[in-house]
Protein backbone atom coordinates (compact mmCIF):
# COMPACT_ATOMS: atom_id res chain seq x y z
CA UNK A 1 0.00 0.00 0.00
CA UNK A 2 1.12 3.30 -0.53
CA UNK A 3 1.73 5.61 2.50
CA UNK A 4 2.54 8.59 0.41
CA UNK A 5 0.77 9.53 -2.70
CA UNK A 6 0.87 13.18 -4.37
CA UNK A 7 -0.99 14.10 -7.47
CA UNK A 8 -0.54 16.73 -10.01
CA UNK A 9 1.23 18.62 -7.05
CA UNK A 10 2.21 22.27 -7.59
CA UNK A 11 3.58 24.70 -5.40
CA UNK A 12 4.27 28.75 -6.02
CA UNK A 13 5.28 30.77 -3.03
CA UNK A 14 4.35 33.88 -2.72
CA UNK A 15 7.24 35.30 -4.00
CA UNK A 16 6.39 33.84 -7.46
CA UNK A 17 8.97 31.53 -7.59
CA UNK A 18 7.31 27.67 -8.40
CA UNK A 19 9.52 25.03 -6.29
CA UNK A 20 7.19 22.30 -7.98
CA UNK A 21 6.01 21.66 -11.08
CA UNK A 22 3.18 18.95 -11.92
CA UNK A 23 4.76 16.35 -9.37
CA UNK A 24 3.37 12.66 -9.58
CA UNK A 25 4.73 10.16 -7.10
CA UNK A 26 3.86 7.21 -4.49
CA UNK A 27 5.69 6.00 -2.25
CA UNK A 28 5.04 2.31 -0.61
CA UNK A 29 4.86 1.71 3.58
CA UNK A 30 8.26 0.69 4.61
CA UNK A 31 10.53 2.32 1.64
CA UNK A 32 13.84 4.50 2.06
CA UNK A 33 13.79 6.80 -0.46
CA UNK A 34 16.22 9.73 -1.24
CA UNK A 35 15.14 12.96 -2.24
CA UNK A 36 18.19 14.03 -4.44
CA UNK A 37 18.99 17.33 -6.60
CA UNK A 38 20.69 20.50 -6.14
CA UNK A 39 19.79 23.67 -4.58
CA UNK A 40 16.52 25.14 -5.61
CA UNK A 41 15.09 21.97 -6.96
CA UNK A 42 12.45 21.59 -4.60
CA UNK A 43 13.22 18.91 -2.55
CA UNK A 44 13.08 20.98 0.54
CA UNK A 45 9.84 22.19 -0.98
CA UNK A 46 8.80 18.64 -1.57
CA UNK A 47 9.73 17.60 2.95
CA UNK A 48 8.11 20.12 3.70
CA UNK A 49 4.99 19.69 1.95
CA UNK A 50 4.83 16.22 3.42
CA UNK A 51 4.49 17.60 6.94
CA UNK A 52 2.41 20.50 5.27
CA UNK A 53 4.81 23.46 6.30
CA UNK A 54 3.75 24.93 3.26
CA UNK A 55 0.50 23.59 1.41
CA UNK A 56 0.21 22.37 -2.37
CA UNK A 57 -1.03 25.35 -4.70
CA UNK A 58 -2.29 22.94 -6.59
CA UNK A 59 -2.99 18.91 -6.47
CA UNK A 60 -3.08 15.99 -3.71
CA UNK A 61 -0.86 15.63 -0.82
CA UNK A 62 -1.96 13.01 0.76
CA UNK A 63 0.46 11.01 3.37
CA UNK A 64 -1.19 7.77 5.57
CA UNK A 65 -4.95 8.77 4.15
CA UNK A 66 -4.82 12.34 5.36
CA UNK A 67 -4.92 14.65 2.26
CA UNK A 68 -2.56 17.03 3.56
CA UNK A 69 -3.82 20.18 1.34
CA UNK A 70 -6.92 19.93 3.05
CA UNK A 71 -5.69 20.18 6.90
CA UNK A 72 -6.98 22.71 8.37
CA UNK A 73 -4.18 24.24 10.76
CA UNK A 74 -6.00 23.60 13.73
CA UNK A 75 -5.64 19.78 12.68
CA UNK A 76 -2.01 19.71 11.53
CA UNK A 77 -0.89 18.10 14.95
CA UNK A 78 -2.87 15.12 13.84
CA UNK A 79 -0.78 14.29 10.73
CA UNK A 80 2.90 15.93 12.56
CA UNK A 81 1.96 12.75 15.58
CA UNK A 82 2.13 10.25 12.67
CA UNK A 83 5.57 11.30 11.38
CA UNK A 84 8.80 12.34 13.42
CA UNK A 85 11.11 14.72 11.36
CA UNK A 86 14.75 15.03 11.41
CA UNK A 87 16.37 18.87 10.69
CA UNK A 88 20.31 19.29 9.52
CA UNK A 89 20.42 21.47 12.45
CA UNK A 90 18.66 19.16 15.00
CA UNK A 91 16.42 21.41 16.71
CA UNK A 92 17.17 20.03 20.50
CA UNK A 93 16.41 22.29 23.37
CA UNK A 94 19.42 23.07 24.94
CA UNK A 95 18.63 23.53 28.65
CA UNK A 96 16.79 20.13 28.32
CA UNK A 97 18.98 16.57 28.88
CA UNK A 98 19.21 13.81 26.21
CA UNK A 99 16.43 12.47 28.17
CA UNK A 100 14.00 15.14 28.28
CA UNK A 101 14.68 16.36 24.81
CA UNK A 102 13.23 12.81 23.56
CA UNK A 103 10.43 12.94 26.38
CA UNK A 104 9.31 16.25 25.56
CA UNK A 105 8.01 14.95 21.84
CA UNK A 106 5.51 12.87 24.33
CA UNK A 107 4.90 14.81 26.89
CA UNK A 108 3.31 17.34 24.13
CA UNK A 109 0.75 14.86 23.27
CA UNK A 110 -0.12 13.66 26.69
CA UNK A 111 1.68 10.55 27.34
CA UNK A 112 1.97 8.90 30.98
CA UNK A 113 5.01 9.19 32.68
CA UNK A 114 5.62 5.40 33.04
CA UNK A 115 4.73 5.16 29.27
CA UNK A 116 7.45 8.06 28.02
CA UNK A 117 9.97 6.41 30.51
CA UNK A 118 9.79 3.27 28.33
CA UNK A 119 9.20 4.66 25.00
CA UNK A 120 12.34 7.35 25.46
CA UNK A 121 14.73 4.39 27.00
CA UNK A 122 13.82 2.18 23.76
CA UNK A 123 14.17 5.17 20.94
CA UNK A 124 17.60 6.32 22.64
CA UNK A 125 18.52 2.53 22.63
CA UNK A 126 18.21 2.30 19.12
CA UNK A 127 20.54 5.22 18.07
CA UNK A 128 22.60 3.53 20.26
CA UNK A 129 22.76 6.64 23.17
CA UNK A 130 21.46 4.64 26.55
CA UNK A 131 24.48 5.82 27.78
CA UNK A 132 24.12 9.63 27.46
CA UNK A 133 20.50 9.67 28.95
CA UNK A 134 21.57 13.17 31.25
CA UNK A 135 24.09 14.90 29.50
CA UNK A 136 23.19 17.98 27.80
CA UNK A 137 22.76 18.04 23.79
CA UNK A 138 25.77 21.07 24.35
CA UNK A 139 28.17 18.57 25.74
CA UNK A 140 27.60 15.88 22.66
CA UNK A 141 29.10 15.95 19.57
CA UNK A 142 27.29 16.76 16.56
CA UNK A 143 26.94 13.23 15.20
CA UNK A 144 25.11 12.68 18.81
CA UNK A 145 22.94 15.20 18.84
CA UNK A 146 21.40 14.08 15.52
CA UNK A 147 20.67 10.82 16.93
CA UNK A 148 19.10 12.14 19.83
CA UNK A 149 16.94 14.00 17.12
CA UNK A 150 16.51 10.93 15.25
CA UNK A 151 15.52 9.48 18.67
CA UNK A 152 12.72 12.56 19.30
CA UNK A 153 11.39 11.87 15.51
CA UNK A 154 10.92 8.22 16.07
CA UNK A 155 10.05 7.73 20.03
CA UNK A 156 6.31 8.26 19.20
CA UNK A 157 6.79 5.49 16.73
CA UNK A 158 5.87 7.35 13.54
CA UNK A 159 4.83 5.31 9.84
CA UNK A 160 6.93 8.04 8.33
CA UNK A 161 10.68 9.65 8.87
CA UNK A 162 11.04 12.60 7.07
CA UNK A 163 14.91 13.83 6.95
CA UNK A 164 15.68 17.32 5.52
CA UNK A 165 19.28 16.93 5.04
CA UNK A 166 20.50 15.49 8.41
CA UNK A 167 24.09 15.14 7.43
CA UNK A 168 24.12 18.22 6.22
CA UNK A 169 26.63 19.48 9.30
CA UNK A 170 28.69 16.23 9.66
CA UNK A 171 31.73 14.80 8.62
CA UNK A 172 31.46 11.35 5.83
CA UNK A 173 31.99 9.15 8.81
CA UNK A 174 29.66 10.31 11.47
CA UNK A 175 26.97 10.70 8.13
CA UNK A 176 27.31 7.21 8.12
CA UNK A 177 26.65 6.53 11.42
CA UNK A 178 23.70 8.23 11.12
CA UNK A 179 22.51 6.53 7.97
CA UNK A 180 23.45 2.95 9.77
CA UNK A 181 21.35 4.13 12.57
CA UNK A 182 18.81 5.34 10.02
CA UNK A 183 18.45 2.12 8.22
CA UNK A 184 18.13 0.10 11.31
CA UNK A 185 15.01 1.79 12.05
CA UNK A 186 13.86 1.52 8.28
CA UNK A 187 14.33 -2.18 8.62
CA UNK A 188 13.72 -2.63 12.98
CA UNK A 189 10.28 -0.86 13.25
CA UNK A 190 9.51 -1.02 9.40
CA UNK A 191 9.52 2.94 9.15
CA UNK A 192 9.20 4.63 6.08
CA UNK A 193 12.28 7.22 5.45
CA UNK A 194 12.31 10.36 3.26
CA UNK A 195 15.25 12.15 3.47
CA UNK A 196 16.62 14.68 1.22
CA UNK A 197 19.95 15.41 0.84
CA UNK A 198 23.14 15.94 -1.92
CA UNK A 199 25.74 13.55 -0.42
CA UNK A 200 26.55 11.69 -3.42
CA UNK A 201 28.72 9.58 -1.49
CA UNK A 202 25.42 8.36 1.22
CA UNK A 203 23.12 7.83 -1.95
CA UNK A 204 25.74 5.78 -4.23
CA UNK A 205 26.52 3.79 -0.86
CA UNK A 206 23.38 2.89 0.34
CA UNK A 207 21.15 1.68 -2.83
CA UNK A 208 18.08 2.88 -1.93
CA UNK A 209 15.31 4.41 -4.26
CA UNK A 210 15.99 7.74 -5.36
CA UNK A 211 13.67 10.34 -6.67
CA UNK A 212 15.84 13.09 -8.49
CA UNK A 213 14.30 16.48 -8.77
CA UNK A 214 15.62 19.16 -11.07
CA UNK A 215 14.12 22.91 -11.41
CA UNK A 216 11.02 21.50 -9.36
CA UNK A 217 10.40 18.65 -12.09
CA UNK A 218 10.67 14.94 -11.13
CA UNK A 219 13.42 13.63 -13.46
CA UNK A 220 13.93 9.71 -12.50
CA UNK A 221 11.88 8.01 -9.75
CA UNK A 222 14.63 4.71 -9.56
CA UNK A 223 15.00 1.10 -7.33
CA UNK A 224 18.23 0.95 -6.22
CA UNK A 225 19.26 4.39 -7.93
CA UNK A 226 22.70 6.64 -7.14
CA UNK A 227 23.41 9.96 -7.55
CA UNK A 228 23.71 10.56 -11.22
CA UNK A 229 24.12 13.65 -12.77
CA UNK B 1 -6.58 11.48 32.61
CA UNK B 2 -4.85 12.88 29.79
CA UNK B 3 -6.49 16.38 29.95
CA UNK B 4 -5.30 16.88 33.38
CA UNK B 5 -1.88 15.36 32.59
CA UNK B 6 -2.06 18.79 29.98
CA UNK B 7 -3.21 21.01 31.98
CA UNK B 8 -0.67 20.21 34.72
CA UNK B 9 2.16 21.05 32.76
CA UNK B 10 0.50 23.80 31.52
CA UNK B 11 0.46 25.42 34.58
CA UNK B 12 4.04 24.37 35.65
CA UNK B 13 4.64 26.14 32.49
CA UNK B 14 3.05 29.13 33.34
CA UNK B 15 4.19 29.71 36.79
CA UNK B 16 7.98 28.94 35.82
CA UNK B 17 7.76 31.24 32.88
CA UNK B 18 5.94 34.34 35.26
CA UNK B 19 9.11 33.58 38.00
CA UNK B 20 11.85 33.91 35.07
CA UNK B 21 10.26 36.81 33.52
CA UNK B 22 10.22 38.30 36.89
CA UNK B 23 10.46 41.80 36.40
CA UNK B 24 8.09 42.16 33.59
CA UNK B 25 5.55 39.66 35.31
CA UNK B 26 5.17 42.34 38.25
CA UNK B 27 5.28 45.07 35.96
CA UNK B 28 2.36 43.24 34.51
CA UNK B 29 0.81 42.73 38.19
CA UNK B 30 1.29 46.12 39.44
CA UNK B 31 -0.64 47.58 36.75
CA UNK B 32 -3.63 44.96 36.98
CA UNK B 33 -3.26 45.90 40.73
CA UNK B 34 -3.64 49.80 39.62
CA UNK B 35 -6.41 49.02 36.93
CA UNK B 36 -8.53 46.96 39.93
CA UNK B 37 -8.38 49.36 42.45
CA UNK B 38 -9.51 51.70 40.48
CA UNK B 39 -12.25 49.63 38.87
CA UNK B 40 -13.42 48.26 42.13
CA UNK B 41 -13.61 52.02 43.37
CA UNK B 42 -15.34 52.74 40.45
CA UNK B 43 -17.99 49.82 40.94
CA UNK B 44 -18.35 50.11 44.61
CA UNK B 45 -19.02 53.82 43.69
CA UNK B 46 -21.56 52.96 41.24
CA UNK B 47 -23.13 50.44 43.05
CA UNK B 48 -23.93 52.99 45.56
CA UNK B 49 -25.07 55.57 44.08
CA UNK B 50 -27.19 53.10 42.24
CA UNK B 51 -28.59 52.55 45.58
CA UNK B 52 -28.81 56.56 46.41
CA UNK B 53 -30.83 56.85 43.36
CA UNK B 54 -33.37 54.39 44.00
CA UNK B 55 -33.66 55.07 47.93
CA UNK B 56 -34.51 58.89 46.66
CA UNK B 57 -36.78 57.18 43.57
CA UNK B 58 -38.41 55.18 46.42
CA UNK B 59 -38.89 58.76 48.53
CA UNK B 60 -39.70 61.25 45.35
CA UNK B 61 -42.83 62.08 45.44
CA UNK B 62 -44.82 64.88 42.93
CA UNK B 63 -47.04 66.32 45.32
CA UNK B 64 -49.95 67.85 42.76
CA UNK B 65 -51.98 70.85 44.32
CA UNK B 66 -55.89 71.24 42.65
CA UNK B 67 -57.41 74.69 42.37
CA UNK B 68 -59.33 75.14 45.11
CA UNK B 69 -62.53 75.40 43.26
CA UNK B 70 -62.00 72.15 41.92
CA UNK B 71 -64.91 69.58 41.70
CA UNK B 72 -65.50 66.16 41.64
CA UNK B 73 -65.89 65.39 38.02
CA UNK B 74 -62.76 68.10 37.52
CA UNK B 75 -60.65 65.52 40.11
CA UNK B 76 -61.71 62.56 38.25
CA UNK B 77 -60.77 64.28 34.70
CA UNK B 78 -56.87 64.93 36.50
CA UNK B 79 -56.51 61.58 37.64
CA UNK B 80 -57.13 60.36 34.24
CA UNK B 81 -54.66 62.18 32.35
CA UNK B 82 -52.32 61.88 35.40
CA UNK B 83 -52.83 58.16 34.95
CA UNK B 84 -51.86 58.61 31.33
CA UNK B 85 -48.66 59.60 31.40
CA UNK B 86 -46.25 56.73 30.75
CA UNK B 87 -43.34 57.70 33.80
CA UNK B 88 -46.12 57.47 36.47
CA UNK B 89 -46.08 54.17 38.16
CA UNK B 90 -48.82 54.92 40.77
CA UNK B 91 -50.58 57.81 42.18
CA UNK B 92 -52.81 57.95 45.75
CA UNK B 93 -54.99 60.73 45.98
CA UNK B 94 -56.22 62.73 48.77
CA UNK B 95 -59.16 65.10 49.02
CA UNK B 96 -59.00 68.38 51.47
CA UNK B 97 -61.01 66.74 53.65
CA UNK B 98 -58.47 64.02 54.56
CA UNK B 99 -55.69 66.64 54.14
CA UNK B 100 -57.76 67.87 57.17
CA UNK B 101 -58.24 64.98 59.39
CA UNK B 102 -54.67 64.63 58.90
CA UNK B 103 -53.41 68.13 59.83
CA UNK B 104 -55.90 67.88 62.90
CA UNK B 105 -53.93 64.51 63.66
CA UNK B 106 -50.92 65.88 63.82
CA UNK B 107 -51.41 69.27 65.93
CA UNK B 108 -53.54 70.72 68.33
CA UNK B 109 -53.03 73.84 66.83
CA UNK B 110 -53.81 72.88 63.53
CA UNK B 111 -56.99 71.08 65.01
CA UNK B 112 -58.46 73.78 66.60
CA UNK B 113 -58.02 76.76 63.22
CA UNK B 114 -58.93 74.02 60.80
CA UNK B 115 -62.37 73.25 62.20
CA UNK B 116 -62.79 77.43 62.30
CA UNK B 117 -63.74 76.81 58.14
CA UNK B 118 -66.18 74.19 56.70
CA UNK B 119 -65.44 72.83 53.32
CA UNK B 120 -66.61 75.97 51.10
CA UNK B 121 -63.64 78.25 52.54
CA UNK B 122 -61.45 76.01 53.57
CA UNK B 123 -57.97 76.96 52.00
CA UNK B 124 -56.31 73.47 51.37
CA UNK B 125 -56.97 72.07 48.41
CA UNK B 126 -57.12 68.56 46.83
CA UNK B 127 -54.04 66.81 46.19
CA UNK B 128 -52.12 63.88 44.34
CA UNK B 129 -48.98 62.24 45.57
CA UNK B 130 -48.00 60.65 42.30
CA UNK B 131 -44.53 58.28 42.35
CA UNK B 132 -42.55 58.29 38.88
CA UNK B 133 -41.04 55.29 36.98
CA UNK B 134 -37.78 56.80 36.00
CA UNK B 135 -36.32 59.44 38.37
CA UNK B 136 -34.21 61.43 35.71
CA UNK B 137 -37.18 62.36 34.18
CA UNK B 138 -39.19 63.48 37.31
CA UNK B 139 -39.08 67.20 35.64
CA UNK B 140 -40.69 66.86 32.98
CA UNK B 141 -43.56 64.84 34.41
CA UNK B 142 -44.30 67.40 36.88
CA UNK B 143 -44.15 69.83 33.83
CA UNK B 144 -46.62 68.22 31.95
CA UNK B 145 -48.87 67.55 35.08
CA UNK B 146 -49.20 70.85 35.43
CA UNK B 147 -50.53 71.87 31.98
CA UNK B 148 -53.08 69.72 33.30
CA UNK B 149 -56.59 71.93 33.42
CA UNK B 150 -57.17 73.06 37.20
CA UNK B 151 -53.83 72.11 38.24
CA UNK B 152 -52.68 74.87 40.45
CA UNK B 153 -49.12 73.65 41.48
CA UNK B 154 -46.70 70.89 41.18
CA UNK B 155 -44.40 70.75 44.23
CA UNK B 156 -41.13 68.23 44.28
CA UNK B 157 -37.38 68.63 45.18
CA UNK B 158 -36.77 70.40 41.84
CA UNK B 159 -33.66 71.89 42.13
CA UNK B 160 -32.40 69.42 44.59
CA UNK B 161 -33.12 66.38 42.97
CA UNK B 162 -32.45 67.31 39.43
CA UNK B 163 -28.84 68.19 40.47
CA UNK B 164 -28.16 65.11 42.49
CA UNK B 165 -29.15 62.89 39.68
CA UNK B 166 -27.25 64.78 37.09
CA UNK B 167 -24.17 65.27 39.49
CA UNK B 168 -24.40 61.12 40.01
CA UNK B 169 -24.32 59.92 36.21
CA UNK B 170 -21.66 62.30 35.45
CA UNK B 171 -19.49 60.87 38.20
CA UNK B 172 -20.80 57.25 36.68
CA UNK B 173 -19.86 57.92 33.03
CA UNK B 174 -16.42 59.39 34.19
CA UNK B 175 -15.48 56.51 36.25
CA UNK B 176 -16.45 54.29 33.08
CA UNK B 177 -14.04 55.75 30.97
CA UNK B 178 -11.47 55.76 33.71
CA UNK B 179 -11.80 52.34 33.62
CA UNK B 180 -12.15 51.07 30.25
CA UNK B 181 -9.08 52.89 29.77
CA UNK B 182 -7.14 51.52 32.27
CA UNK B 183 -8.51 47.89 31.01
CA UNK B 184 -6.71 48.45 27.77
CA UNK B 185 -3.64 49.67 29.11
CA UNK B 186 -3.29 46.94 30.94
CA UNK B 187 -4.57 44.38 28.34
CA UNK B 188 -1.52 45.89 26.13
CA UNK B 189 0.82 45.44 29.03
CA UNK B 190 -0.13 41.91 29.16
CA UNK B 191 -0.34 41.00 25.69
CA UNK B 192 3.88 42.64 25.65
CA UNK B 193 4.81 40.34 29.00
CA UNK B 194 2.77 37.30 27.42
CA UNK B 195 4.74 38.11 24.21
CA UNK B 196 8.09 38.19 25.51
CA UNK B 197 7.81 34.87 27.08
CA UNK B 198 6.57 33.16 23.81
CA UNK B 199 9.96 34.68 22.16
CA UNK B 200 12.22 33.18 24.88
CA UNK B 201 10.45 30.25 24.39
CA UNK B 202 9.84 30.37 20.30
CA UNK B 203 12.21 27.48 20.15
CA UNK B 204 10.35 25.04 22.13
CA UNK B 205 6.78 25.89 20.47
CA UNK B 206 8.56 25.91 16.85
CA UNK B 207 9.85 21.70 18.44
CA UNK B 208 6.03 21.15 19.97
CA UNK B 209 4.63 22.09 16.60
CA UNK B 210 6.74 19.65 14.88
CA UNK B 211 6.02 16.90 17.02
CA UNK B 212 2.56 17.01 16.98
CA UNK B 213 1.20 18.98 20.20
CA UNK B 214 -2.56 20.57 19.63
CA UNK B 215 -2.70 24.20 19.41
CA UNK B 216 -4.69 24.08 22.65
CA UNK B 217 -1.40 22.37 23.89
CA UNK B 218 0.69 25.01 22.86
CA UNK B 219 -1.54 27.74 23.80
CA UNK B 220 -2.73 27.24 27.20
CA UNK B 221 0.47 27.71 29.07
CA UNK B 222 0.65 31.13 28.21
CA UNK B 223 -3.17 32.10 28.73
CA UNK B 224 -2.80 30.51 32.04
CA UNK B 225 0.38 32.57 32.19
CA UNK B 226 -1.97 35.57 31.68
CA UNK B 227 -4.59 34.17 34.76
CA UNK B 228 -1.88 33.84 37.22
CA UNK B 229 -0.91 37.33 36.54
CA UNK B 230 -4.58 38.18 36.68
CA UNK B 231 -4.73 36.33 39.78
CA UNK B 232 -2.04 37.85 41.42
CA UNK B 233 -2.57 41.86 40.36
CA UNK B 234 -6.33 41.19 41.97
CA UNK B 235 -4.75 40.56 45.65
CA UNK B 236 -3.99 43.75 46.57
CA UNK B 237 -7.36 45.28 45.44
CA UNK B 238 -9.34 42.80 47.08
CA UNK B 239 -7.83 43.69 50.42
CA UNK B 240 -8.64 46.83 49.70
CA UNK B 241 -11.97 46.49 48.93
CA UNK B 242 -12.44 44.41 51.99
CA UNK B 243 -10.97 46.64 54.58
CA UNK B 244 -11.59 49.71 52.73
CA UNK B 245 -15.25 49.28 52.80
CA UNK B 246 -15.65 48.24 56.15
CA UNK B 247 -13.54 51.24 57.72
CA UNK B 248 -15.26 53.50 54.87
CA UNK B 249 -18.85 52.51 55.98
CA UNK B 250 -17.80 52.65 60.05
CA UNK B 251 -16.33 56.31 59.60
CA UNK B 252 -19.46 58.04 58.01
CA UNK B 253 -21.52 55.50 60.37
CA UNK B 254 -23.24 54.27 57.23
CA UNK B 255 -24.71 57.82 55.64
CA UNK B 256 -22.92 60.35 53.64
CA UNK B 257 -23.41 64.01 54.04
CA UNK B 258 -27.43 63.35 55.40
CA UNK B 259 -29.53 60.60 55.84
CA UNK B 260 -30.75 60.55 52.29
CA UNK B 261 -28.05 59.09 51.20
CA UNK B 262 -27.39 55.66 52.52
CA UNK B 263 -24.69 53.72 51.91
CA UNK B 264 -24.89 49.78 50.88
CA UNK B 265 -24.21 47.25 53.96
CA UNK B 266 -20.66 45.95 53.84
CA UNK B 267 -21.46 42.55 54.10
CA UNK B 268 -21.75 40.87 51.44
CA UNK B 269 -21.44 43.61 49.24
CA UNK B 270 -17.71 43.55 49.63
CA UNK B 271 -16.85 39.68 48.87
CA UNK B 272 -19.22 40.38 45.75
CA UNK B 273 -17.00 42.91 44.55
CA UNK B 274 -14.04 41.03 45.70
CA UNK B 275 -15.66 38.30 43.48
CA UNK B 276 -15.90 40.77 40.63
CA UNK B 277 -12.37 42.04 40.87
CA UNK B 278 -11.38 38.37 41.21
CA UNK B 279 -12.83 37.52 37.44
CA UNK B 280 -12.66 40.82 36.19
CA UNK B 281 -8.53 40.33 36.84
CA UNK B 282 -8.57 36.73 35.31
CA UNK B 283 -10.84 37.44 32.37
CA UNK B 284 -8.14 41.01 31.29
CA UNK B 285 -5.00 38.46 31.92
CA UNK B 286 -7.17 35.72 29.51
CA UNK B 287 -7.58 37.92 27.23
CA UNK B 288 -4.63 39.69 27.02
CA UNK B 289 -2.44 36.74 26.87
CA UNK B 290 -4.95 35.36 24.21
CA UNK B 291 -4.87 38.15 21.94
CA UNK B 292 -0.84 38.01 22.17
CA UNK B 293 -1.00 34.37 21.50
CA UNK B 294 -2.85 34.83 18.54
CA UNK B 295 -1.10 37.40 16.89
CA UNK B 296 2.29 36.22 17.55
CA UNK B 297 2.52 32.45 17.69
CA UNK B 298 0.01 32.05 14.61
CA UNK B 299 -0.73 28.62 15.79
Amino acid sequence: MDLIRLKNVEKKYKNGVTAIYDLNLAIEKGSFVFVIGGSGSGKSTLIKMLYREEKPTKGQVIVGGLDVAKLKNKKVYKLRRKLGIVFQDYRLLPKLTVYENVAFALECIGEKKDDIRIKVLKALEDVGLKNKVHEYPGNLSGGEQQRVAIARAIVNDPKLLLCDEPTGNLDPEKSMEIMRVLEDINKGRGTTIIMATHDKEIVNKMKKQVITLKDGHLVRFKQKGTYAE
Amino acid sequence: MKPFRMLGRSIRDAVKSVIRNFSLSLASISCITITLIIVAVAIIASYNVQNFTKEIERDMTIVVFLDNDATESDVKKVEKEIKAINNVEKYTFQSKQEVKEKMQEESEVFNTVLNNWDDEESPLKDTFQVKVKEIEKISSTAKKIEYIDKVSVVRYGEGMVDKMVNAFSAVEKVTYGIVIALVLVTVFLIVNTIKLTISARRKEIEIMRLVGASNLTIKMPFIIEGMILGLFGSIVPILIVIYGYFAFYRYFDGYLYSRLIQLIQPEPFVYQISLIVIGIGILVGMIGSASAVRRYLKV
